[in-house]
């Protein structure tokens, strides 16, 4: 087996451009939630500016070994999830180091980083922590199903766990995008999206006012830089799978950008409409309203 | 002259804090002394900045634009917060920003008269903080203890005991005075004269010995990260 080595740089220049993208975006969103409660929210360049605050922070304490790892695995799970999923399709310079199945790996990415950081905010010893853990692993597992689910669907449809080869299928026009062709599918992988966006109904996780602040309480200076830097990176490595599998993949940066922005808007719209619920509310509803869809789509595939 | 010794009123350890033998599941018996075990008391030490002038201007830059202010209302004046959060005010605008947890704020805001009850968690809060951290007293309270100057437990003078940054008068200070103030911290952290939490280093021994003074139940290390 061959390995091109040039892509190696080419992958670390997608993952610039989307650590800027996802800076600024995460910025803009929080923004937009600002102005619906109309209020101007923060600068649009704020996230660059805490990120360098937290850096440049001159003391710092550990808790051990798990807590220094906890925010490591939680940025290799978003750059990982970035790397080995193709981001601009039919580019060379984009495709990053996409393979065969890549799929299952990608869904592995999605789960890896949340387990990684309940490593760590266990040991930080915070009870607010073991508390905001319990809840993010519940809750993300229950929505984790029906996003399973929805893509084993695609995988079925497309007879193909590769991600490259699903957006090839859906090139050609709308009418061929996943969203028209498997609409089930696609309708329980959103509902799942919200619930791993960290934004209400399903922030309990964090909720700031009644667990402050949840699993990173404990975590500070650059610490919390790491898991600020993959804040900006993993929402848009989560967006960039379900852009290839259900909305046509990309095939330059402005539609990617635009598509991204669409995506997140949509998890930002139902924020800002809907008050939180608390966790065994929210795993209720993901398996009375999401899992079935899930089933029935891979029923009817 | 009074002697300040013997004004110190001693207070018995509370019953969770004391020494005592706990039996582990695995049956292992092992000692636990609380005040010892679960803090790390190690005695703050003056962190230079960087060496690099340019490179430090720029921190200060990010730091002064990025102010994370703890959630902690010590007194009324905490009531003042609330108009800059929300629409009317929206602080948000100027890189300011509330954050729930000590470890993640470099902003303390003392809002308020300080009861003697309340400065134990304030210092502990206070050194929680990363370094460096600033510290706003808001309220006249805070200056010469206000309408509180002669009260039984209220302390006067914020500065002896935590180092404070700027303080903002008034009784209460409008939200507008607070961001005035806030930007006159901005200023201050540029000009890199901000250097509380080394000038908390620095003074240790003056300023433990000023806190030991009026809290009486003194049952926590004296430095408690």
């Amino acid at each position: 087996m061959t390995f091109d080595w040039m892509k190696i740089p080419y992958a670390l220049l997608t993952l610039f451009i989307v650590l800027n993208y996802g800076l600024l975006l995460t910025a803009l969103i929080q923004k937009i939630g600002a102005r619906a409660g109309r209020r101007h929210g923060i600068p649009i360049w704020q996230n660059y500016v805490d990120l360098l605050k937290n850096y440049a922070l001159r003391t710092h304490i550990t808790h051990g070994v798990m807590y220094y790892l906890g925010p490591v695995f939680r940025l290799s799970g978003g750059v990982g999830l970035l790397l080995f999923v193709p981001s601009i399709y039919g580019s060379e310079m984009f495709s990053n180091l996409s393979f065969a199945g890549d799929l299952i790996l990608a869904l592995y990415f999605i789960f890896f980083g949340t387990l990684g950081m309940a490593l760590g905010a266990g040991e930080s010893g915070h009870p607010h922590a073991a508390i905001g853990v319990s809840r993010g692993l519940s809750q993300v597992t229950a929505a984790e199903l029906p996003l399973a689910l929805a893509v084993f669907s695609v995988a079925l449809q497309y007879q193909t766990l590769s991600v490259t080869d699903i957006v090839a299928a859906q090139q050609g026009g709308v009418a061929h995008w996943t969203v028209v062709t498997n609409p089930l599918a696609v309708a329980a992988a959103m509902l799942s999206f919200l619930g791993s966006m960290m934004r209400p109904p399903f922030d309990v996780v964090l909720a700031p006012q009644e667990i402050p602040i949840g699993p990173p309480t404990e975590y500070h200076s650059s610490y919390l830089a790491l898991m600020q830097t993959n804040r900006a990176i993993f929402p848009v490595a989560k967006m960039v799978i379900y852009m290839n599998l259900f909305f046509g993949g990309a095939t330059s940066w402005p539609v990617f950008f635009v598509k991204v922005f669409l995506l997140y808007l949509f998890s930002a719209f139902v924020g800002v409409v809907f008050p939180r619920f608390r966790v065994e509310q929210s795993i209720r509803w993901f398996l009375i309203w999401a899992v079935p869809i899930g089933i029935a789509a891979i029923l009817i595939v | 002259m009074r002697d300040e010794d013997t004004l110190v009123r001693r207070v018995p350890v509370k019953d969770e804090l004391k020494k005592r033998v706990v039996k582990g599941p695995d049956g292992l018996e092992f000692e636990v002394d609380p005040i010892q075990d679960y803090y790390c008391d190690a005695r703050p030490e003056v962190r230079p900045g960087s060496y690099v002038r340019i490179v430090e201007d720029l921190f200060n830059w990010a730091r002064s634009e990025s102010l994370w202010i703890l959630g902690f209302g010590t007194g009324c004046g905490a009531i003042e917060m609330r108009p800059l959060m929300t629409p009317r005010f929206d602080a948000y605008r100027y890189g300011i920003q509330w954050r729930p947890t000590p470890r993640q704020a470099n902003l303390f805001v003392i809002s308020g008269y300080l009861s003697v009850k309340t400065l134990k968690r304030a210092i502990r809060s206070y050194e929680q903080m990363q370094s460096p951290k600033y510290v706003v007293g808001l309220g006249s309270c805070t200056i010469n203890g206000g309408m509180y100057w002669d009260s039984y437990n209220t302390i006067k003078k914020l500065d002896e005991y935590l180092p404070v940054d700027v303080y903002i008068a008034g009784c209460m200070p409008r939200p507008e005075a607070l961001l005035a103030g806030f930007e006159e911290l901005k200023r201050i952290i540029r000009a890199g004269k901000a250097e509380g939490a080394n000038l908390y280093a620095q003074n240790f021994d003056w300023y433990k010995a000023n806190q030991k003074r009026v809290i009486h139940d003194w049952d926590m290390p004296d430095y408690n990260w």
